[in-house]
């Protein structure tokens, strides 16, 4: 039931004390004369009305998560701890610069320890999120040849597997998008690369690990193939936990990356967000920076990078992400951070050579941090598709993978354990995963009914898109 | 060092030998060995839970929490009602991810369709999206929701908060949208520059109410010239003030954003905050970002998803509306607990609270040989005296009171919320009465 049907005029929490100034209100005019109509509940109604919703939700401490590309790895309660602290949480984002060491402590360790993992020399902690990172490189890159006079590179290059804030950012920053098609193998096409490349190449767009999951071994020519043309090298860091500590973008010849602190550095989704989407780039790239940098010098001091392409968001970013983020980089340190990666890499392994014979792999080969699953076999077989298998897993407590993404891959299932999941966690999703597949074969109506343990069944999207109701509607 | 990896050193041993490794290296044999990292990571060595906790809490001890503050300028201190903190630490909630799989995400989506009513009820406005970064990237994304293809130039009032205008230019310099400054005269948007130079080529007119300074815009007249153009007309508002003030629907506004942190979001030293967009129906396919919907699922049972995807970039990718894929659903969380826990009487007294005490402030600086800028102002207003900006500050944090935010030497841009005490006010124009 929606809070909405639960309200009752005249109930409410006893928040405030009275006014204890004489009450002034503005003009006529300006005062609002439509009814409002937010609810009335009392505390305990309106506990347990939270209470039923959360029960309604999958989080990462509800079961294995293992959803492909957006590193769903278990969020240490100390980081919450310490982003709970009233020295962070009860601070002006404009108070004077000598009240606030702290917190410009905890953006230039930050800043200090994330160009250290990924190879940059400088780094903004402003964007709220991977795309709006996307969106504040890609300007960055625009600032850069626009600065050297060089007007005429109007292109971003994004290869088909990509994800789809890359052209959209790309778009956004007033770049046309050109798509270049993979390998068999899921890589960059060399070929392709070097008849897209030409004077009016700003750039390219690009994971590595990519997004099937595969590391491309060619990685140094594809970022000369770039420099050679005077294009600039992004680096989307979807996938960075599977290579932290192993190699870093900025050895790999990338001149601009985002980070995702709420895949790769553990801070929880929040049903959606805030995430924290930080942009890192090489020295002569520094100057674009959006405002502010934190300087160091007697004590800590924000200043404005003297080229800066402006502010992307208000303030400093995410900032309680950030201290999330540092806590668990002070937590892991430089053993530890390797170590995530490694086991990542690891038991995305261990789960693939456990499915393989079963379901058919896009790629069977040694993966990186998750492995792509083409069902097209299946489905020919028995009508049972990736959404078909997707929602049997649910019956199951398990959230499912990535569904139909990458484009290129056909019924892709993508799936990214993370390190965080015990060997038995996965054993476990290795037999559900097994036993749909019998289920596929034996009683594949069944299993197009999935789910049916489940608040709701599958809905109907069609027609929520065609006649939508986004609303409740007020009497 | 700590570490979140469950697996022993020996079951990852098995693990390997299993697949037929000898060691994790050989997991990564296929990365060239010239990109490879020779000699660790160039961080300290990792710690316990406990040293972490003694780190941080020594770094958080380097700030200084002011138990008082008079400042506002985009980021304000209102009382939270302990439920929402509750909520949005609930672990189902607080670790869930974008609710894509319907079926268990049901209390994550009707939570946005609840935000999404609430907040469209306060702005009067037809729909909502499930919200943005913060207030500054909303109103810039409504400036490309203006935007059509003979109409490309949008005006902006010089009286909106800086880094709204900032993030503005940002965007534009990105899609290359024009932006003219509509000048401040009198602390408010210049009229008389608006109506001479709009025209059919003008997308929209964005302003804030009240505005950067506190003021109160001839919000009505703006619309009217706005729409006269046949342009669309945004309005930045501040969500505490419509418990009082007249909505953005009824001032005439097509797009109402704003920043939505006042709504039960602590300071946080700037975020995360949350930016909400709501929209006429009309411009609902021009929406970016994330929108829930109503539906039924397969035997009937009503429910919630995500929809109108094929506004977004996962489907239309360079043609979407926006490349927004996360946003700040824990903060719109948060707003939708604590205007159900203030509820409708609840809102218009924080309001009128606020409004109150700005003028019982005003009034007392006043008294004292400060001169009021503009009289017509909400909860924040500017002062100007001869009293040295800095110094008056200086001598309000020597007290533990954050005064208000110095625009110039001589200008302070003040603010008043409900937390603010008669006391408080009483002590601030004592403190200064002798600066």
């Amino acid at each position: 039931m929606l809070i909405f049907e639960k309200s009752r005029p005249g109930r409410g929490i006893c928040a405030l004390p009275g006014n204890d100034v004489p009450a002034v209100l503005p003009s006529q005019k300006d005062l609002r004369e439509t009814k409002l109509h937010l609810p009335e509940l009392s505390e305990v109604e309106l506990s347990r009305h939270y209470t039923e919703l959360a029960k309604k939700s999958h989080g990462v401490n509800d079961g294995f998560y293992p959803l492909g590309s957006c590193t769903m790895k278990y969020n240490p309660r100390i980081n919450e701890e310490m982003a709970g602290l009233p020295q962070f949480t009860e601070i002006h984002p404009l108070q004077p610069a000598h009240t606030v060491q702290g917190c410009l402590e905890v953006l230039k360790t930050a800043e200090r320890y994330l160009c250290e993992i990924t190879g940059m020399d400088a780094m903004t902690l402003q964007p709220a999120a991977g795309a709006h990172g996307e969106f504040t490189g890609l300007l960055l890159i625009k600032a850069y040849h626009e600065s050297r006079g060089d007007k005429a590179r109007t292109k971003i290059i994004v290869p088909d597997s990509a994800h789809g804030t890359n052209p959209a950012s790309a778009a956004m920053a007033g770049y046309s998008v050109v798509s270049i098609p993979s390998r068999e193998d899921g890589c960059v096409d060399l070929d392709k690369l070097r008849e897209a490349v030409g004077p009016d190449t700003a750039g390219l767009m690009l994971t590595n690990p990519n997004t099937v999951g595969l590391f491309d071994k060619n990685i140094l020519e594809i970022t000369e193939i770039i420099h050679s043309c005077g294009g600039l090298c992004y680096y989307d860091g979807a996938n960075l936990n599977a290579v932290m500590g192993v190699v870093r973008p900025g050895d790999m010849g990338f001149d601009v990356i985002h980070l995702n602190l709420h895949k790769t550095f553990s801070t929880p989704h929040g049903g959606g967000g805030p995430g924290s989407g930080p942009v890192g780039c090489k020295a002569e790239l520094a100057q674009f920076l959006p405002s502010y940098r934190v300087a160091e010098g007697e004590e800590l001091s924000l200043y404005k990078a003297e080229n800066s392409i402006g502010e992307v968001k208000s303030f400093y970013g995410n900032f309680l992400v950030v201290v999330r983020a540092l806590t668990y980089m002070m937590t892991l340190g430089k053993e530890g951070i390797p170590e995530a990666s490694k086991n990542a890499v690891l038991n995305a392994n261990y789960m693939m050579n456990q499915l393989k014979d079963l379901y058919t792999m896009a790629y069977d080969e040694v993966c990186m941090h998750e492995f792509v699953m083409t069902l097209d076999p299946l489905k020919n077989e028995t009508g049972i598709s990736a959404m078909d298998i997707a929602k049997g897993l649910l019956d199951f407590g398990i959230h499912p993978p990535t569904m139909y993404f990458p484009l290129i891959v056909h019924e892709a299932l993508m799936v990214e354990p993370t390190e965080t999941e015990s060997k038995e966690t996965m054993d476990y999703a290795i037999s559900v995963f097994r036993d749909l597949y019998e289920k596929a074969h034996q009683d594949p109506e069944a299993l197009h009914m999935a789910p049916v343990t489940t608040p709701v069944t599958r809905m109907d999207e069609v027609g929520a898109a065609r006649n939508p109701v986004l609303r409740y509607k007020f009497d | 060092m700590g570490s979140y990896v469950p697996n022993t050193l020996e079951e990852r041993q098995a693990m390997l030998e299993g697949m037929g490794f000898q060691s994790m290296d050989d997991l990564f044999k296929h990365i060239p060995e010239e990109v490879k990292i020779k000699n660790g990571l160039d961080i300290p060595e990792g710690m316990s839970e406990l040293e972490v906790s003694r780190r941080m809490k020594k770094i958080a001890g380097k700030n200084r929490v002011f138990e008082t503050i008079f400042r506002g300028a985009g980021a304000y201190r209102h009382y939270i009602p302990a439920i929402v903190k509750t909520v949005i630490s609930k672990e189902n909630l607080l670790t869930a991810y974008t609710p894509y799989q319907a079926e268990i995400s049901q209390g994550i989506l009707q939570s946005i369709f609840e935000y999404q009513t609430m907040i469209s009820d306060l702005t009067g406005m037809d729909v909502s999206n499930a919200c943005v970064y913060d207030g500054a990237t909303a109103a810039a994304e409504a400036v490309v929701m203006c935007q059509e293809r003979k109409r490309s130039k949008t005006f902006v009032s010089a009286t909106v908060h800086p880094d709204v205008m900032a993030v503005i230019r940002t965007y534009c310099f990105g899609n290359g949208v024009e932006i003219v400054e509509i000048p401040e005269k009198n602390g408010v948007t210049d009229l008389e520059f608006l109506a001479a130079n709009i025209d059919d080529t003008t997308a929209g007119v964005l302003i804030q109410h009240p505005n950067y300074y506190g003021n109160l815009e001839d919000a009505a007249a703006i619309g009217e010239i706005t729409h006269g153009a046949g342009a669309r007309y945004v309005m930045c508002v501040n969500p505490i003030t419509l418990g009082v003030l007249k909505s953005p629907r009824e001032y005439g506004a097509d797009i109402a954003v704003g920043e939505g942190q006042p709504l039960g979001l602590s300071l946080g030293f700037g975020g995360p905050y949350l930016g909400f967009m709501t929209c006429t129906e009309k411009l609902v396919r021009k929406l970016p970002g994330r929108i829930v919907g109503q539906t039924r699922d397969h035997n009937g049972k009503v429910g919630y998803v995500l929809t109108l995807q094929a506004r977004e970039q996962h489907i239309r990718r360079e043609k979407a509306s926006s490349n927004i894929c996360s946003n700040q659903a824990l903060c719109a969380l948060a707003a939708g607990v604590y205007m159900a826990s203030v509820g409708s009487e609840g809102l218009k007294e924080v309001a009128t609270q606020c409004t109150s005490k700005a003028h019982y402030l005003a009034e007392g600086l006043k008294s004292i040989g400060f001169a009021l800028e503009y009289e017509n102002f909400f909860h924040e207003f500017v002062t100007i005296s001869d009293k040295d900006s800095s110094k008056v500050l200086e001598a309000l944090e020597a007290e533990g009171i954050l005064g208000g935010l110095a625009l110039d030497e001589k200008r302070i841009l003040w603010c008043c919320t409900e937390v603010n005490t008669k006391d408080e006010m009483d002590a601030v124009v004592r403190i200064l009465k002798e600066v």
